[in-house]
């Protein structure tokens, strides 16, 4: 942690070099919170399978003051989610990337870099940016506030209704093991709607490639908003990301986090009800083997009546992969006619795998409809001799029953183009057949 | 059987906290305070070995390294652990050996609580160790025991009389050094009960602990040992009650259970501490480390709990599953009312292969209590084919009470099957209406749900306690319905 | 009996029951009858006292008393029993355990001695045989897992244990076969006393075929538009509720 202290003090010209002034002035603040704060202590309760001071001790390398990386995305990602239109954004280890061309956009709608918002629409960004840090965060999202370089802005101004998909892909590559931190802005005001998806990859598996994401979204009254994220990286990577979702009257929220590969992954979901009739979906998939780590938090708080929250994560782990769920609701006092539903349900493939699961219920309010539902085990085995009973193998029984395991979650995703791929990938996936990210989806 | 259950439930009227008379019993207390001096004190009181003396001494050194945990869902005051008498005994001559020599204020306190202590008026079937304060005050039913190899005894008994024994299992299942108040406990241990079952015998009758608090300013801290040996059986019931005081009480327990091949303990409780009174004020501070070892092959450990009583509760009656086959349960109902804090549930610690581990917990939360279940399962790499189902239910009797869920389930080898499930609920206003309809009062309605919902735990219990646990319910719940 | 006048009742706001006058008497059998939406649950619901009524106007009067002051238990104690459309499971609670509290909870309201376990369950046995209800089924949970018909059936053998003054069967017919709708209509027509009555509230003529009515009612938009004898009921079977409109 000092070290970082010591960067910060020492390199505070250069960190903020090539950012928005308005980027800048939140800095110092988050410095303080990161000094009184640190770290989240390994073993304390929300954080009792990753350690994140011992993840981010290596002398890791800041991308600092590069307007455009040596990294051409299209060159690097040229495919595409096929039957999937939309519009195409990258950040190359947290840096924007500029295209030659800028795309046409409905209505208002700003999709593009943070810096670019801050300086194009400084009110909106200065009532937006960093207030959910700030009221809910902890020391790892202020430690992203004070190095952030660039990120993504998604803005979408009253009763605007984007069909068309956003998609943002992250990119970390390099030579040296670095550090990025990078930032993802969602506004969506009141009555709008729009999809967003975001993918991770990685371009080197040598190495140790860090990032920390900051995520926070605004769904103002009557909003809707799919946020769909996908990891598909290497084992040299670490993946720490925050997610701060704030919700309104009546707003919905659909968000679906999905790991195919990675090294060391921790979700930190945190999502706000405020608004009555507000409505929130959060699903994750998590298909792990060799020695992934994938920890997924969330919290989710019912703050008024008559709120709706729906949460789904299923893990599929093989090899000595180690999987973490833990889930928390809180419904307040007085968030009377509450809806809550919490489910996380995992498939054991090896001898080496370990699975740490923890539903929780937090509830002050007595007339609410809430529960949870845990189980882990292995694939049915009256199924599966069933199946070989029917002449089909064992190989690709197993393969069907795993695949179907992952269906429901597959089911709600709203973007059929996404849906139609990942049957494709995690299908790949489980055959084998996907090492490593092959190109982008 | 059910029949006769429900007659005594239905001829029960509400009643206050029917425990809370204090005796005047000529006591003996040490000084106030904890340290060295007053852990070799109460040693020396009883006459112990060295290798005991020892034992304390080591824990309660550890234990100043110690601070109280924090994690649980809970709202401790802080508690001055010098301002607190560790031992208090009712004043005697030497060990009454017969019921004669017990003074006679201590037999009608126990009569009182509905424990006689004449053998001829007792529940046919049950021995039983009477704790008051720190001391056992009488152990009925013993030499029937012994004929058949059973030693059933208080702890300070067995230590005298058994020392092998005691030596050999004591600190083995919970250590000293396993939590703060396992420490402490382990520190000044005063009394409690030991039993000890021989290879192949099945006790042919309940044995139970009834524990009382009678001195004021007073800790209880007693110690329950049990062993059974191959292919034995017993069922071991436990009973507490405390006068009603304005202030805090503290109890702090250690039970410990061995179990060898084939053998199966079943251990119930029916914790009736005084909880407060309808303001939060005063009531016992119940923090209790319960835990049993399934050693064996094809053992089985049995918790039952019924949690009606204490200021706070935090309590984790687990099982050790290493022997391969074994079995443990947990069915646990928790009450809170008013005031009342409860923070409680179990571990399953499955290590050999085969074992299987089944958790029903039910917690009811009115008034402006929190209620919480807390269970560990956790699969070990070689626990092969290890299956856990847990059920955790929370009925919310008011809008300002709380019901909490903190499952954490670590699972390790791949051949687990492990499931929980829990759901918050509320009475319906159509079972309400429905019963009402039937000329049914709401109080007596809602008696009626709550003891259905309970049901599946009530069961679990012996006769005796079930009728009492169902009694309790509804006398805890009182006032609980708007 | 029963005297209702002038009765109006809503829902959420909603006014169901708009100015309904009925009189019952000692030894009567009222069938009231009516398309959906008339009410006809409505009345059950208001006359027992179910919370989420509200009477807006008018006068019932059982027995004299003012029923609309009453908790819906001291109803019940006085002798009013409505054999619900609906029966409500209750989880855990036998209904030995349900009818013991209910019986002795009457018996106290009445100054009776209260039962003890032996005579309480020589009752059940042999109210059980009205209704030919499974001996098994009153072990088991307040209607937990029964079929429509043995929920049904479960409705009358309470009400031979109650014995009430005043039955209101709501739609006691429905979801029910042949046999069972015999059943149950055997239930009720032994049940019958100089001194009791009954409202059966019914869509379909078929079970006053087994239950005989003194006099029938036809409810529509809440209030009754037509009282007539036990022919009206054919009649409707016949030509429906429209001719009357």
């Amino acid at each position: 942690m000092q070290q970082y202290i010591d960067f910060f003090n020492s390199q505070r010209q250069k960190i903020d070099e090539s950012c928005a002034p308005l980027l800048n002035s939140f800095r110092e603040k988050a410095f303080d919170t990161f000094q009184g704060l640190g770290f989240p202590a390994y073993q304390s309760e929300d954080y009792q399978h990753t350690n994140l001071s011992a993840l981010l001790k290596p002398d890791f390398g800041f991308y600092l003051n590069h307007p455009n990386a040596e990294i051409n995305p299209h060159k690097v990602f040229p495919c595409n989610v096929p039957n999937l239109n939309s519009y195409k954004h990258f950040v190359v280890n947290g840096c924007y990337y500029r295209e030659p061309m800028a795309q046409e956009l409905p209505q208002g709608i700003f999709s593009g870099s943070l810096n670019e918002f801050a300086k194009q629409h400084p009110a909106v960004f200065s009532e937006y940016y960093n207030w959910q840090v700030d009221e809910k965060g902890d020391g790892l999202a202020a430690f992203n506030t004070m190095f952030v370089q660039d990120g993504y802005v998604l803005y979408v101004p009253k009763n605007v209704v984007c069909e068309k998909a956003f998609q943002l892909t992250n990119i970390s590559g390099g030579k040296v093991d670095s550090l990025t931190n990078r930032r993802i802005l969602v506004i969506l005001e009141s009555g709008a709607q729009a999809k967003l998806l975001v993918c991770d990859h990685t371009t080197d598996t040598q190495p140790l490639l860090a990032a920390t994401q900051v995520v926070e979204i605004y769904a103002e009254e009557n909003a809707s908003f799919d946020f769909y994220e996908l990891e598909e990286s290497s084992p040299n990577t670490i993946r720490l990301t925050t997610n701060f979702v704030q919700q309104a009257d009546s707003s919905q929220v659909i968000i679906h986090n999905i790991t195919l590969s990675n090294g060391i992954t921790r979700n930190n979901y945190q999502v706000d009800l405020e608004g009555e009739h507000a409505e929130t979906h959060l699903y994750g998939m998590v298909i792990a083997d060799a020695q992934q780590k994938v920890d997924n938090f969330t919290l989710i708080n019912h703050h008024v009546p008559n709120s709706l929250s729906n949460e789904l994560f299923k893990y599929v782990l093989d090899d000595e992969a180690i999987g973490t769920f833990g889930g928390r609701i809180i419904v307040v006092e007085d968030a009377q006619k509450t809806q809550a539903c919490q489910n996380n349900h995992n498939l054991l493939g090896s001898s080496g795998c370990r699975m740490f699961s923890k539903p929780q219920l937090e509830i002050y309010a007595d007339d609410v409809k809430c529960s949870h539902g845990m189980t882990t085990g292995q694939l049915d085995e009256t199924a599966l001799f069933y199946m070989c009973s029917r002449g089909i193998s064992i190989q690709e029984a197993v393969l069907l029953l795993k695949f179907a395991f992952t269906n429901d979650v597959l089911q709600s995703i709203r973007l059929e183009g996404l849906r139609d791929r990942l049957k494709l990938l995690i299908e790949k996936r489980f055959r084998g057949e996907l090492v490593k990210c092959q190109g982008c989806i | 059987m059910s029949e006769d259950t429900n007659d005594i439930l239905n001829e029960f009227t509400n009643r206050d906290y029917e425990y809370g008379f204090s005796s005047d019993i000529h006591t003996e207390f040490i000084p106030k305070g904890l340290n060295e001096t007053i852990v070799r004190t109460i040693s020396a009181k009883k006459n112990e070995p060295e290798w005991l003396l020892d034992f304390r001494l080591k824990a309660f050194r550890y234990w100043l390294t110690l601070g109280m945990p924090q994690w649980a869902q809970l709202n401790i005051p802080p508690i001055d652990y010098q301002d607190m008498i560790y031992y208090a005994a009712p004043k005697k001559k030497e060990g009454p050996k017969s019921l004669d020599e017990v003074d006679p204020e201590l037999l009608k306190t126990f009569d009182r609580l509905g424990i006689p202590l004449h053998e001829q008026k007792m529940f046919s079937g049950m021995a039983v160790d009477a704790v008051l304060d720190s001391v056992s005050v009488k152990t009925t039913y013993k030499d029937t025991l012994i004929e058949k190899g059973i030693i059933f005894c208080s702890f300070s008994e067995a230590v005298q009389e058994h020392p092998d024994l005691v030596k050999q299992y004591l600190g083995s299942v919970v250590s000293y050094r396993d939590n703060f108040f396992a420490a402490l406990n382990s520190a000044v241990f005063s009394d409690g009960s030991f039993v000890f079952i021989p290879k192949g015998v099945r006790c042919p009758m309940e044995l139970s602990t009834y524990f009382r608090i009678n001195a004021m300013n007073t800790g209880q801290f007693e110690r329950t040992l049990i062993v059974a040996e191959e292919d034995t059986y017993v069922s071991y019931l436990e009973g507490c009650t405390a006068p009603v005081r304005d202030e805090n009480q503290l109890h702090a327990a250690i039970v410990e259970i061995i179990v060898l091949d084939r053998a199966e303990v079943k251990y119930s409780t029916v914790q009736n501490w005084y909880p407060g009174d309808k303001d939060g004020k005063g009531g016992i501070y119940n923090f209790v480390t319960k835990r049993g070892i399934c050693k064996g092959d094809s053992s089985k450990i049995s918790w039952t709990q019924v949690e009606t009583g204490s200021a706070i509760t935090w309590k984790y009656p687990g099982c050790i599953l290493a022997g391969d086959n074994s079995v443990g349960e947990f069915y646990s109902v928790a009450v809170t009312n008013h005031f009342q804090q409860a923070d409680t549930g179990t571990k399953m610690i499955h290590i050999g292969k085969n074992t299987k581990s089944r958790i029903v917990s039910k917690g009811i939360s009115a008034g402006q209590s929190q209620n919480s279940y807390r269970g560990l399962v956790r699969v070990g790499t070689q626990a092969e084919n290890a299956r856990n189902h847990s059920q955790c239910d929370s009925l919310l009797l008011s809008d300002t009470s709380g019901a909490h869920t903190f499952p954490y389930m670590d699972i390790q080898n791949e051949t687990a099957i492990v499931e929980h499930e829990a759901t918050t609920s509320k009475i319906s206003e159509d079972q309400l209406f429905y019963c009402n309809q039937r000329g049914i009062s709401t109080e007596e309605a809602v008696g009626l749900i709550v003891n259905g919902y309970a049901k599946e735990v009530l069961n679990k219990l012996p006769m005796e306690f079930a009728v009492e646990a169902q009694k309790l319910l509804q006398i805890s719940l009182e006032g609980s319905v708007g | 009996m029963l005297t209702i006048k002038d009765l109006h009742a809503s829902i959420n706001g909603r006014e169901i029951l708009s100015g309904l006058n009925l009189q019952i008497n000692a030894g009567e059998v009222h069938a009231i009858m009516g398309p959906n939406g008339s009410g006809k649950s409505t009345l059950a619901a208001v006359l027992v006292g179910h919370p989420a009524y509200e009477v807006t106007q008018g006068e019932v009067l059982f027995e004299g008393e003012n029923l609309l002051e009453m908790t819906p238990e001291v109803r019940s104690r006085l002798g009013l029993f409505l054999s619900f459309q609906y029966p409500v499971e209750i989880p855990g609670v036998s209904m030995v355990n349900f009818m013991r509290t209910a019986v002795n909870e009457h018996r106290k309201y009445k100054g009776e001695t209260l039962l003890s376990a032996g005579e309480f369950l020589k009752m059940m046995r042999e109210k059980q045989d009205i209704v030919e209800l499974d001996k098994n089924l009153v072990n088991r949970s307040v209607n937990e897992g029964f079929s429509g018909g043995e929920k049904k059936r479960n409705e009358i053998f309470q009400m031979a244990m109650l014995e009430p003054k005043l039955a209101i069967l709501d739609e006691t017919d429905s979801g029910l076969d042949i046999d069972a709708l015999r059943i149950v209509a055997n239930g009720v027509n032994q049940l019958k006393r100089p001194d009791n009555a009954a409202i059966v509230i019914t869509h379909y003529q078929r079970l006053l075929d087994y239950i005989k009515p003194d006099i029938v009612h036809v409810l529509y938009n809440g209030r009754i538009i037509k009282t007539g004898t036990p022919e009206l009921a054919l009649e409707l079977e016949e030509k429906g509720y429209d001719w009357l409109k």
